[in-house]
């Protein structure tokens, strides 16, 4: 079986297709899986109405993604001990915006428990999806490949011992950014590391940047664990809310400080859109096409670690969202920058409002830790991103 | 239009390309051929800027290492021996891609005839939506080349651009080579199919362990006696029967 090439048709020569395709060498067989499969989705009238039938869908994702973060936040405020209506949600923000329309929050403490708690949490909740979102599809870009991820590859986990670092030792240098800035300082090391680490020959292969993530995981897990048997009980309770994950500790001034670090990074990250795009070719391609690449490479890296650093300082660790999210957004949209990134930003915001509010009201008047939440959910669908890369690249490419 | 002089190479310890002088015109093509290993993709590596070498490499008359990368990229196109790609972006994406250092520059309004103009020369218009991934490698060679085609500039280094492909798209690849080089480009390409050498470039470089053993039209460079010696194997050049034109046959006990 064949592609004819003029004509995008299919045509069987020979012995039936999947006999052929049986006798292939296994990685050949994969390929001819990819082609055909997606010789079938793209078929002559899907060529002629290509562009605009993608354009279409990418303004009604972008649309569908800001109505639906909206939506979440109104409920996600509402809902709690004190239960509030989204109207009621909409009114208390619109009279504080000093609009007169809407109802005010009818349940006793109701505007209290709205702007003391609920909306410093959903904006935390907010801030930390869109900048995990955003970092997941920045550094898959850079790494030029869809595996990368701040959790999986532990720029999280890195990050995660600096702020530890910080908790332990009592230093207050920065003040109420210390610990955002030991994450930080702790992320961006961890970058650079994997980075050098991974990278051969200007690419950096699946099975080497996995396993780069395996050992930088199991050093920051040392790392931690000699910093609880350091500490005292406080300490280590500290420590434990890191490894775990949660916005139970959202306040206005969390958002205060991972606010600006994650927009500065979200703008970094669209500025560098377009160059994202030419990288996929390569490194020496991209440069031919005018792209400095070392300085994208080093500006794009350090964003990242700003996202991330903002994301983890005051929640811990939160895994698989930039792993999940960009994925699902290119399979709507392509793999774009220029829609990915923003789109990643605003669905990594979704997860995280959505998950943070399963996990306080699953269960009554407990809490679930929302980072046990998503790696329940994100390390399946690891799996079966693992599984999934290794048949189209017909091996560990 | 690209010259470098004295280009010498070093790659894992060893001295692949050893103080070579090259250069194309505006207006010609020029091919570099010789046996594996001879050195031929390191010297267009050199001329791309690529590799660290010694000696200089002069663009449009100014220095390389002179030059912004954009400014450079709206100068010379370069076409990789592999085209490789992260993501599955369509052909038609990958094409536009080649358009990027025109952005904010009043040619950007020519983006979409260039992208269009890329494909039909080609032949790869049927299947622009498609993702690259999907495409076989000789579908995946011509679409590079239409990306480096629609950064329409007015030199080309293209490494093997006909390797993985059949015999009717290694004439058309050449044709729109030589063409670009009727409109005015400098092309430098680098062969292995001495007779495609020999029909389209106006002239060729041999080489041979980092050095160039002769220069010149292809039909008084291309002699038994060289091609013989750089080759390691007896080869027979025959005037064409009808164009007079060179023909390599390699020598075979049949």
């Amino acid at each position: 079986m064949r592609v004819d090439d003029d004509s995008g048709r299919i045509r069987a020569t020979g012995s039936a297709p999947d006999e052929q395709a049986a006798a292939a060498p296994p990685a050949a067989r994969d390929q001819a899986a990819v082609r055909r499969t997606a010789a079938r989705g793209q078929s002559r009238r899907a060529a002629a109405r290509g562009p605009d039938h993608r354009a279409g869908r990418v303004s009604g994702l972008v649309g569908g993604l800001v109505l639906g973060l909206v939506v979440v936040c109104l409920v996600a405020a509402g809902r709690g001990q004190v239960p509030i209506s989204p109207g009621e949600v909409m009114g208390s923000l619109l009279h504080r915006a000093g609009l007169e329309i809407g109802p005010l929050p009818s349940a006793v403490q109701g505007e209290n428990a709205l702007w003391l708690v609920r909306f410093p949490r959903v904006i935390l909740a907010v801030v930390v999806g869109a900048a995990l979102g955003c970092a997941g599809a920045l550094m898959q870009g850079v790494f030029g490949n869809p595996l990368a991820e701040p959790g999986v590859i532990g720029v999280s986990a890195g990050a995660a011992v600096g702020a530890a670092a910080a908790i332990v030792s009592g230093v207050t240098i920065l003040g109420s950014w210390t610990t955002a800035g030991a994450a930080f300082a702790g992320g961006i090391v961890t970058t650079f590391l994997v980075y050098a680490m991974s990278r051969a020959n200007g690419r950096t292969e699946v099975v080497t940047l996995v396993l780069t993530g395996v050992a930088v995981n199991a050093t920051a897990g040392a790392l931690l664990g000699l910093l609880m048997f350091l500490t005292d009980d406080d300490g280590v309770r500290a420590i434990a809310f890191w490894q775990l994950g949660s916005l139970a500790q959202a306040t206005w001034g969390a958002v205060a400080v991972a606010g600006p670090c994650a927009l500065a990074g979200l703008a970094v990250a669209a500025a560098c859109a377009r160059k994202l795009d030419l990288l996929a070719l390569g490194e020496a391609p991209a440069r031919h096409l005018g792209v400095d690449t070392e300085r994208l490479r080093i500006t794009a890296i350090v964003a990242t670690a700003l996202l991330t650093a903002s994301a983890v300082a005051f929640t811990g660790i939160i895994s698989f969202v930039g792993l999940v999210v960009p994925h699902l957004i290119r399979m709507v949209a392509g793999p774009g920058h220029r829609v990915l990134v923003p789109a990643s930003a605003l669905g990594g915001a979704i997860v995280v409002v959505s998950g943070d509010l399963l996990a306080r009201t699953a269960i009554d008047y407990q809490e679930l830790p929302l980072g046990v939440l998503t790696a329940v959910v994100g390390g399946p669908a690891f799996f079966w991103l693992l599984r999934r890369t290794r048949a189209r690249a017909g091996g560990w490419g | 239009m690209i010259a470098g002089r004295g280009i010498r190479v070093r790659l894992g310890g060893r001295v692949v390309v050893d103080g070579v002088d090259v250069r194309a015109d505006a207006g010609e093509v020029v091919a570099l051929v010789g046996p594996n290993g001879a050195g031929k993709s390191s010297l267009l590596a050199a001329l791309a800027g690529d590799l660290p070498a010694g000696g200089t490499v002069e663009v449009a008359g100014r220095e390389l290492a002179a030059y912004r990368k954009v400014d450079l990229a709206r100068l010379r196109a370069v076409l990789p021996q592999k085209a490789q790609l992260s993501f599955p972006f369509t052909v038609s994406e990958v094409v536009r891609m080649g358009r990027a250092p025109w952005a904010g520059r009043p040619e950007s309004a020519q983006d979409d005839d260039a992208v269009d103009e890329a494909l039909r020369r080609t032949e790869t218009s049927s299947f622009a939506q498609r993702p690259f991934p999907a495409l076989s490698g000789g579908e995946q060679a011509r679409v590079s080349l239409a990306r480096v085609l629609a950064q329409q500039t007015r030199i080309l280094l293209l490494d093997e651009p006909t390797a993985a492909l059949d015999l009717r798209h290694q004439e058309l690849v050449l044709t729109v080579a030589r063409e670009r080089a009727e409109q005015g480009a400098a092309v430098v390409v680098v062969l292995h199919d001495l007779g495609l050498a020999a029909a389209y470039a106006g002239r060729v470089y041999v080489l041979a362990d980092g050095r160039i053993r002769g220069s010149g039209p292809p039909a008084e460079v291309f002699t038994e006696e060289l091609l013989s010696e750089v080759y390691q194997h007896a080869v027979e050049v025959l005037p064409h029967p009808h164009t007079g034109g060179p023909l390599i046959v390699p020598r075979r006990k049949l």
